[in-house]
């Protein structure tokens, strides 16, 4: 399979070869990476806002954006372009230092997310031991962008939005860690890279059979609940709060939410498919070698691309298809189902692995 | 200037729009540098695209922009889809139906929420000149005595076809605007303001 | 009924009767409260609903028509008449506490004619801004621009309630607020996208929950009933496709059959048919675009665009014979204004047969889906008893297991008939209100199949005169609107143009108990409760 690393190490050595001292040449190296992950992001953003409206429109019998450029590709170009030279409103009476902070937290820890995971083989930025616990980390900073953002705009219904999101956001952080600590048991290491490496022989869904599958479900569950997708949007319950908590936002500050909001659907299904579904690791089955090397042809960032779309996928067919829980309803599924759910389902990946009832 | 592009509407096939082609010559008149011309063209083009509406409506009008989005008509494929409840990120507020005096402030207030560059679109009869409730007592007569307006969409309320020809002129008005001086819409608004003035409680 | 003169001079011996369409009882205001007391809960009479309150100006003297229904005496009518000499200073006993119904009721007659009800908790305007001068459809109302211009400055003062009380005597005005100062006021309009217009709920929250709901209306008064008094009778008939402009043609068959009643006219047979086809095709696309906006408003967007899709089927039939999509102005006095197009009978049979199918797809999508259960189950409790009480009518009323279908009642038009059933659920909940519009599209096309291959041939329309002029008399006609009892009530005095028109609209009544249903409810049950009550707020403010 072909290491991308070898264009990274070939570039290093180049660097390193033209008598660049090593504080510059690292100097360069990263602000290339921080350039090509926000280009990533932002055209990732656009695919993605795309992505939905194409499928929502087919999903409900219509055509979707068509006319500006080839099948309404550059629509959202033209989007942004507006969005950008849109007018920033600056309210009386609001918080101005904290309103305009909380877009900006929202995107910058979107982008730490997105530079975590794993694109393809060699093509990580940051490998470190605590991988996936540092993007857990790192996921719950979103919410308090939204909390910032709901308090600082001085409105009742942003107030209500982000005290909801709040609450949505601390109680499906549980399940959503919680399946991906036993899938952390299940591979023994939070060693990003070697999580992937593991799937080897097998995505973990299939070698982690009954409980691997029960975290799956859980996990995509609680993620569409952590980006606040429907059923689970009521922080931004359109019909209830106008537009929740960045209702006061305009430009590109609300760029910035709707860009991380789509994004963050991006970052869940990557951590999905890299926690379940082997990362960029193409898929393999044992002793079928033939097979094994047709699949390792198609390139490994395909494979970690592809699988995100895929459930990213299935998180856009929940919001077309499903009514929006209300408050309470979701808070008690949450806290009466799926949590001891979670629970009950570690205990059994663990007798899993203690007694070696795997592939 | 880059008003032909809008697909499926070109200006050789609508010189109807006597406004548009006086608006046209008034900014070809005073001329523009290629670079600020270009940049312009692309700016332009960003935002005739672009157009979300604010969710709104206050009768039948808006049970025909319903239409309007639902799938025959589907307004998604223009992009006019992404309908804001929020005035903070629309671009443009179709006034779909009467006003009366109670909704006027309210009107006026979700207008000065719109952030810059918006329009207003008069849809209906009712929003245009009060229709026919024009001699009640507390109709509005005509949303252009409260809000500037862009364009007027005639109908009792107008088929959804209409509104697609009203949202395209529109584009094509925006398209020949200037973002880089030239004819400011921004100074025209505010003299419209300054003709209705809140201050002095009323109107004509 | 018929001693009923005799029990009523024996309870009430002020009382005075005049003869006409229904039996009116002059009652005077001293009287009318023990009166109404009286005709309520006795159980000789048990006048439950309080069908119309009609504020009038009859220039010498103003006052307010009652008509009142008993449920339990085979849906009799009463009217009662209540007079104040004095214009300037009118006072009349409130009946809000034996009807709910009587509380909106009474506010818009005071916004409309300066009646000041005694008693009432909350007389505030309405309709209008609280700064209005003067009350509109009083005959000596100064309509001077210059008195009510369009005033561009928020309302001040929109929380100060009053209410007028007697003591000792006299009557006193008593101050009050709406809300408590420590309340969490939340406005919701009236640019909200789930109030299905420009409706405002003020909302006292604690938490999530709605501790109160204060309805302010009046976003879309456009003073139709003022309006009507200056046009002649062909001439108002096109207001009544924009009051609620989901039952245009309901209406509007009500106002035409209202109309020929006083004439006389016999309309003919073909138009009847056309007219109950037309207005049961209506009903199916209003309960359409209630499932489509319940499944918006509830999160599910992509029902609302299947709900849509069939709707456009009725459409196009309306748009092939009435020439438009919406406010089809088809039915005129005598008839209807065109005939059929020739398509007509193949585009009906084609929705008859696919409806039941689609119907399915509904419940699959929507209906059926649990999380959709859970929100529309349980919320939004209305009793059969506070349904009667508020006069909630159409399939709101019906979900409350309260049988008040216009069309059997009062059967008009060729309705008796027809074999159709009257849908009754006895969740009392939204979703029974809900599951009510659903079966209803199937009894639609029950009624619709009956009649499609049975339309008589013949005139669309009967003579009429050129200048229509209507004796001297008041009449009060109702239909099953898709929202519940539409009535219209004409009262003439042998002019061109009539003397007052009241259209008493079944969304007005709706919006009544949102406080009632809400309370104690989420906020997001508040949207719930408006989409599943499924009011037109065109129609609510006229």
């Amino acid at each position: 399979m072909f290491n991308f690393g070898q264009w990274t190490a070939a570039f290093n050595s180049w660097l390193m070869g033209l008598g660049t001292p090593e504080w510059l040449g690292i100097t360069i190296e990263c602000v290339l990476i921080a350039v090509l992950i926000l280009l990533t992001y932002t055209v990732l953003a656009l695919f993605y806002i795309l992505y939905e409206r194409k499928l929502c429109a087919w999903f409900q019998c219509r055509l979707g954006p068509m006319r500006v450029g080839p099948w309404g590709l550059l629509q959202v170009f033209a989007d942004m372009f507006k969005i950008l030279i849109k007018e920033l409103i600056s309210l009386k009476d609001t918080d101005r230092f904290l309103f305009k902070l909380a877009p900006y937290i929202i995107i910058t820890s979107s982008v730490v997310m997105l530079a975590c995971l794993p694109w393809g083989n060699g093509l990580q930025i940051i490998n470190w031991n605590i991988g996936i616990f540092f993007v857990l980390a790192v996921s719950s900073v979103g919410v308090l962008g939204i909390l910032l953002a709901g308090w600082a705009s001085n409105n009742k219904y942003t107030l209500i939005g982000a005290m909801r999101s709040g609450a949505q956001m601390v109680s499906y952080e549980l399940s959503l860690g919680l399946s991906i600590i036993t899938m952390v048991v299940f591979a023994g290491t939070m060693n990003i890279n070697e999580i992937v490496l593991e799937q080897a022989n097998g995505w973990f869904i299939f070698t982690g059979h009954i409980p691997a599958i029960i975290a799956c479900i859980i996990y995509v569950i609680a993620a569409t609940a952590e980006t606040n997708r429907g059923p689970f949007d009521l922080p931004e319950a359109e019909h209830e709060l106008t537009a929740g908590y960045h209702t006061e936002y305009s430009g590109i500050h609300f760029g910035f939410f709707y860009l991380a909001e789509y994004l963050n659907l991006f970052i869940v299904s990557g951590i999905a498919s890299l926690m379940f579904l082997g990362g960029w690791m193409p898929l393999h089955v044992p002793g079928w070698d033939g097979f094994n090397m047709v699949m390792n042809w198609i390139p490994s960032i395909v494979w970690f691309v592809g699988k995100a779309f895929f459930i990213s996928f299935v998180i856009i067919w929940f919001k077309w298809t499903f009514p929006r829980v209300r408050i309470d309803q979701m808070l008690s599924f949450e806290w009466k189902y799926l949590m001891p759910f979670s629970l009950a389902n570690l205990l059994l990946m663990t007798l899993c692995v203690a007694f070696g009832w795997h592939f | 200037m880059g008003i032909d592009n809008i697909k499926s509407m070109k200006h050789e096939d609508f010189k109807d729009n006597e406004y548009i082609d006086k608006l046209v010559e008034e900014l070809n008149a005073t001329g523009a540098n290629v670079m600020v011309g270009k940049l312009d063209e692309l700016i332009n083009w960003g935002r005739a695209n672009s157009l979300w509406p604010l969710c709104f409506g206050t009768s039948c009008c808006a049970i025909e922009f319903m239409s309007l989005g639902a799938a025959r008509y589907d307004m998604a494929r223009f992009g006019f889809e992404v309908a804001r409840n929020s005035p903070r990120q629309a671009d443009y507020i179709m006034v779909q139906g009467t006003i009366v005096h109670r909704m006027a402030p309210v009107m006026r207030r979700l207008y000065e929420q719109v952030a810059d560059p918006k329009y207003v679109i008069a849809c209906g009869g009712c929003a245009v000149s009060g229709g026919p409730f024009k001699k009640s007592y507390c109709v509005v007569n005509g949303v252009d005595e409260i809000l500037p307006v862009d364009v007027y969409i005639p109908g009792c309320p107008p088929r959804p076809e209409a509104m697609f020809y009203g949202l395209m002129q529109l584009q094509r008005k925006i398209k020949v605007e200037k973002f880089f001086g030239g004819a400011n819409r921004k100074e025209k608004i505010e003299d419209f303001f300054k003709e209705h003035p809140e201050e002095k409680g009323h109107i004509g | 009924m018929s001693d009923i003169k005799e029990k009523i001079s024996k309870i009430c011996p002020s009382a005075t009767f005049e003869e006409g369409e229904t039996l009116l009882v002059n009652v005077p205001d001293k009287d009318w409260y023990a009166f109404a007391k009286e005709l309520k809960e006795n159980k000789e009479f048990d006048f439950d609903v309080l069908t119309a309150v009609v504020g009038m100006d009859w220039k010498d003297s103003i006052g307010v028509i009652y008509y009142l229904t008993s449920t339990s005496h085979d849906w009799e009518v009463i009217s009662v008449k209540v007079v104040c000499e004095n214009r300037d200073d009118a006072y009349i006993h409130s009946v809000s506490d034996l009807w709910g119904v009587a509380n909106f009721q009474e506010r818009e007659v005071y916004d409309f004619f300066g009646i000041k009800f005694i008693n009432h908790p909350d007389m505030r305007r309405f309709f209008l801004r609280n700064d209005w001068v003067g009350h509109p459809l009083r005959k000596d109302y100064d309509a001077d621009p210059k008195l009510n211009p369009i005033r561009l400055n928020d309302e001040v003062n929109e929380d100060d309630t009053c209410s007028y009380v007697e003591e000792d005597g006299k009557i006193v005005k008593r101050m009050g607020k709406v809300f408590n100062p420590d309340d969490y006021v939340v406005n919701i309009g009236p640019q909200h996208p789930s109030t299905h217009g420009v409706m405002r709920f003020r909302t006292a929250l604690d938490g999530e929950v709605v501790k109160k709901v204060d309805v302010v209306s009046g976003y879309i008064h456009r003073g139709i009933e003022k309006l009507c008094e200056d046009l002649g009778y062909a001439q108002i008939l096109h207001f009544t496709d924009r009051m609620d402009y989901m039952s245009a043609h309901q209406n509007r068959h009500c106002l035409c059959m209202c109309i020929e009643k006083a004439m006389g006219l016999e309309v003919p047979r073909r138009a009847e048919v056309i007219r109950v086809m037309m207005d049961e095709l209506m009903r199916i696309s209003s309960h359409l675009l209630a499932f489509g906006c319940t499944a918006m408003d509830l999160g599910a967007t992509t029902a609302f665009f299947y709900g849509f899709r069939e709707r456009e089927l009725v459409l196009d039939i309306f748009e092939k014979t009435c020439g438009a999509r919406m406010s089809m102005n088809y039915n005129v006095i005598g008839g209807v204004i065109a005939d059929l197009h020739p398509d007509f009978v193949k585009d009906v049979k084609h929705l008859i047969e696919i409806m039941p199918e689609r119907l399915k797809e509904y419940h699959t999508v929507f209906s059926k889906n649990l999380i959709a259960k859970n929100r529309l189950k349980g919320v939004g409790m209305l009793s059969k008893e506070q349904a009667v009480n508020y006069a909630i009518t159409g399939p709101s009323g019906r979900g409350s297991n309260w049988s008040c279908d216009c069309r059997k009642k009062h059967p008009y038009s060729i309705y008796s008939e027809l074999d159709f059933e009257e849908v009754l659920l006895d969740g009392c909940d939204s979703y029974s209100r809900y599951m009510v519009r659903m079966k209803e599209i199937e009894q639609s096309c029950k009624i619709l199949a009956q009649l499609v291959d049975n339309i008589p041939e013949g005139d669309i329309r009967c003579q009429v005169p050129k200048i229509i002029k209507l004796p001297a008399g008041r009449w009060y006609q109702q239909v099953e609107a898709s929202r519940g009892t539409f009535g219209v009530y004409i009262e003439s005095t042998g002019e061109k143009t009539p003397f007052r028109v009241h259209f008493q609209s079944p969304c007005f009544n709706l919006v009544g108990v949102m406080g009632i249903c809400c309370e104690g409810n989420m906020i997001a049950d508040l949207i719930t409760i408006g989409a599943a009550l499924d009011f037109v707020i065109p129609d609510i403010d006229r």
